[in-house]
């Protein structure tokens, strides 16, 4: 099967290997993988800060960055949500529904389980970790159980659950730089719990989260580790 | 910065590392949680139950003058008088009005969070009235000089030690009282109140449109006492809490007990058709419903933000959202605190002054996600942000600052520039003040995934 990654910008700018590990598990599980070197950005940052107008050119760019018809598939749940279920807001002219961006694109856990009905990618990462659900993944996206039956099939890797699983990690765009008191003391409160449980990593969809997390724990010099859901899928193989 | 904005984020910062206050507010809001939980059992498919409260809701608001006026006719037959209030000092003056035509001293309050809008306990105050609130919370935010924390459980944040000592301090009791003690004690002093008061005053939950009644649900029966032990009964509500027909409280009532209080309904619903009718025993003499107003109109005409009068004041999107959990209720300088408030505070006040609560959220979800009549909360969040741009209230640099994220998000050879410790330079001394102590900045990489691959983007 042919898909398009798309790759976040915090991956592109921050991240590269989890973009190359995305591909590396995309193509074990049989997909021919393309990407269009012009692609940027879903627009989203600019959206949520409310400047529309800003926006709506970068979401342009990625409807004709993306205008062939394979699946699009993202290492991240937040622009997957952003692109499925506000660009209808953002041109309620064009006829939005013409335009199969939305329905074609997918994160890439709920691809792998859901589309190509895989849910064990033979990898193995020795430890104990438990998921964040990422706001965007979960609630725009509606994934919940991808993730977990991916990681529970990873070799090596005990999952455990923390209570505030659901409750975001604070980060949330300019929200982190505007408020930083609140933005941190949720990040303190979702490692806290981590710290709980006594895990070594915190894993998720969605690097921002993780960023965010990461930047909390280095802080503060805290024995967790990070891991981006598809650096731990492409592990051990 | 304007001055609430300031003050908005110092007392956040102050609550958020308060780590007594979290740990109350914590405590408070995982029994919350646990309670309703449990209560939405009683659902067998909650997700078509709010949909179809929502489409409820979503024709009341639409044809809200048809349905205010059908109460106002029937509420006038069954003997009850109406008053409609613009703004808050109509309502004040109404019920100034009642008070000095019937000489009354003394008034007896249940829980109203419109009257907390209005600010009506001062005002009562200031012209010689005493005012009581009869709800436990309410009496004790009254006795210790506090706004209510919460919508719903006004003392929220005190524990119970936090309350005996306020009662030791106040009222004089011993100060080790167990939780039935010190109820006992507030019954003991609210019961003298009833009787001696001329005039009660409630909130109402729904406005019955079709039976010309209003609904109210509560757990302790003062607001039943407030309503009926007085010779006059005076209800006030904004004008949002429309319903159609009484049979929709079928659908009505256990949603809000479900989501304010985890309960499966209230231990005390009652509707009030009216003042006592000749051939009645008890209940009040007149009986006055102030439907206010008070910028709600604003909400109304804003096709975007409307859907935001459906809400039945549950007080769910505080008990879930993260950011009230770590600030509370007070912090947000609103009468309207939690998602719910961020949304409608610009509209009920001045914009400027209340548009960065819509700013003081990660946009999770969680408050969409519980909402027992599906309000798309963070939604409307992210359209008051674009209402706060458009309408010019954001600071010059923000604004430059998007103009400049717009052109580098069109060229992608712009991204791929000036090189990883460049841009960690950059962002660091843009953004590190504003990151905070808490917390380091993630550097970026030396080259981008972008400049990884061996495609390469077209040199425009
Ligand atoms: S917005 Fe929804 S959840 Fe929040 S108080 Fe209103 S009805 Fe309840």
């Amino acid at each position: 099967m042919k898909v398009q990654l798309f790759v976040p910008c915090f991956i592109d700018q921050i991240y590269p290997q989890t973009a190359l590990n995305t591909i590396k598990v995309l193509e074990k599980a049989g997909c021919e993988v393309s990407y269009n070197p012009n692609q940027t950005c879903c627009g989203q940052p600019a959206y949520n800060a409310g400047y529309w107008d800003e926006c709506r050119p970068v979401a342009r760019k990625f409807l004709d960055d993306f205008n062939a018809p394979e699946y699009i598939v993202a290492p991240g749940g937040s622009c997957v949500g952003f692109v499925r279920n506000h660009y209808d807001k953002l041109f309620p002219d064009k006829n939005m529904s013409q335009n199969t961006t939305q329905k074609r694109m997918y994160e890439l856990t709920e691809f792998l389980t859901e589309i190509l009905h895989i849910d064990n990618m033979g990898a193995s990462f020795p430890g104990t970790a438990t998921y964040h659900d990422a706001c965007g993944a979960l609630r725009e996206c509606g994934i919940k159980a991808p993730p977990r039956a991916l990681l529970t099939n990873v070799q090596g890797l005990e999952l455990i659950e923390t209570d505030d699983c659901e409750v975001c990690c604070g980060f949330g765009g300019t929200f982190a730089v505007k408020y930083e008191f609140i933005s941190s003391g949720m990040a303190e409160q979702k490692v806290q719990h981590a710290q709980k449980k006594g895990v070594e990593y915190i894993i998720s969809t969605d690097h921002s989260c993780l960023l965010h997390l990461d930047g909390y724990i280095k802080k503060h010099l805290i024995p967790i580790k990070t891991a981006h859901i598809a650096d731990v899928l492409a592990s051990g193989w | 910065m304007k001055r609430k904005q300031t003050e908005f984020l110092l007392a956040s910062g102050r609550k958020v590392f308060d780590l007594d206050h979290r740990k109350k507010l914590n405590f408070a809001l995982k029994q919350a949680d646990a309670a309703y939980k449990k209560g939405k059992q009683q659902f067998s498919d909650l997700e078509t139950t709010k949909k179809i409260a929502k489409n409820i809701k979503w024709q009341a608001i639409e044809n809200l003058h048809t349905y205010l006026e059908a109460f106002e006719t029937n509420f006038n037959r069954n003997g009850g008088r109406v008053i409609w209030a613009e703004d808050t000092q109509q309502a004040l003056d109404a019920i100034l009005n009642v008070c000095r035509k019937n000489e009354a001293k003394s008034i007896v309050k249940s829980k109203s969070i419109v009257t907390e809008e209005i600010h009506l306990n001062q005002f009562l105050t200031k012209h010689h009235i005493e005012i009581l609130e009869t709800d436990l919370g309410e009496y004790i935010q009254q006795l210790d000089g506090e706004a209510p924390y919460h919508i719903v459980a006004p003392s929220l944040h005190k524990s119970k030690e936090d309350v005996a000592q306020l009662f030791h301090e106040k009222l004089n009791v011993p100060p080790d009282l167990s939780p039935e003690e010190l109820t006992l004690v507030a019954r003991n002093i609210l019961r003298k109140k009833y009787a001696a008061a001329e005039i009660g005053i409630t909130g109402i939950n729904f406005i019955l449109a079709d039976i010309g009644g209003i609904a109210i649900t509560e757990n302790e029966g003062n607001a039943w006492l407030s309503a009926s032990a007085p010779k006059i009964h005076i209800a006030i509500t904004g004008i949002e809490k429309i319903l159609p027909s009484v049979h929709d409280l079928n659908l009505f009532w256990p949603l809000l007990a479900t989501h304010g209080s985890g309960q499966r309904t209230t231990v005390y619903n009652s509707i009030y058709t009216g003042p006592k009718k000749q051939d009645e025993t008890d209940g009040p003499e007149e009986m006055y419903v102030i439907l206010l107003d008070n910028r709600r109109s604003h909400l109304l005409a804003d096709p975007a933000a409307r859907e935001s009068l459906y809400c039945i004041r549950c007080g769910a999107c505080l008990n879930v959202c993260p950011v009230y959990k770590n600030i509370g209720g007070h912090t947000y300088g609103t009468t309207y605190s939690g998602p719910i408030g961020a949304v409608i505070s610009p509209y009920l006040n001045d914009a400027a002054e209340y548009q960065h609560l819509s700013f003081a959220s990660s946009l999770c979800g969680a408050c969409t996600e519980v909402c027992p009549v599906h309000i798309n909360l963070h939604n409307l969040l992210l359209n008051n942000r674009r209402n706060a741009v458009e309408q010019n209230l954001i600071s010059a640099s923000e604004q430059i600052g998007w103009k400049i994220w717009k052109k580098i998000n069109q060229h992608r050879l712009l991204m791929n520039w000036p090189g990883g410790a460049t841009k960690t330079f950059l962002v660091g001394k843009l953004f590190r003040q504003h990151w905070g102590i808490r917390r380091i900045l993630p550097e970026f990489t030396h080259k981008t995934f972008n400049q990884f691959t061996k495609n390469k983007p077209d040199s425009k």
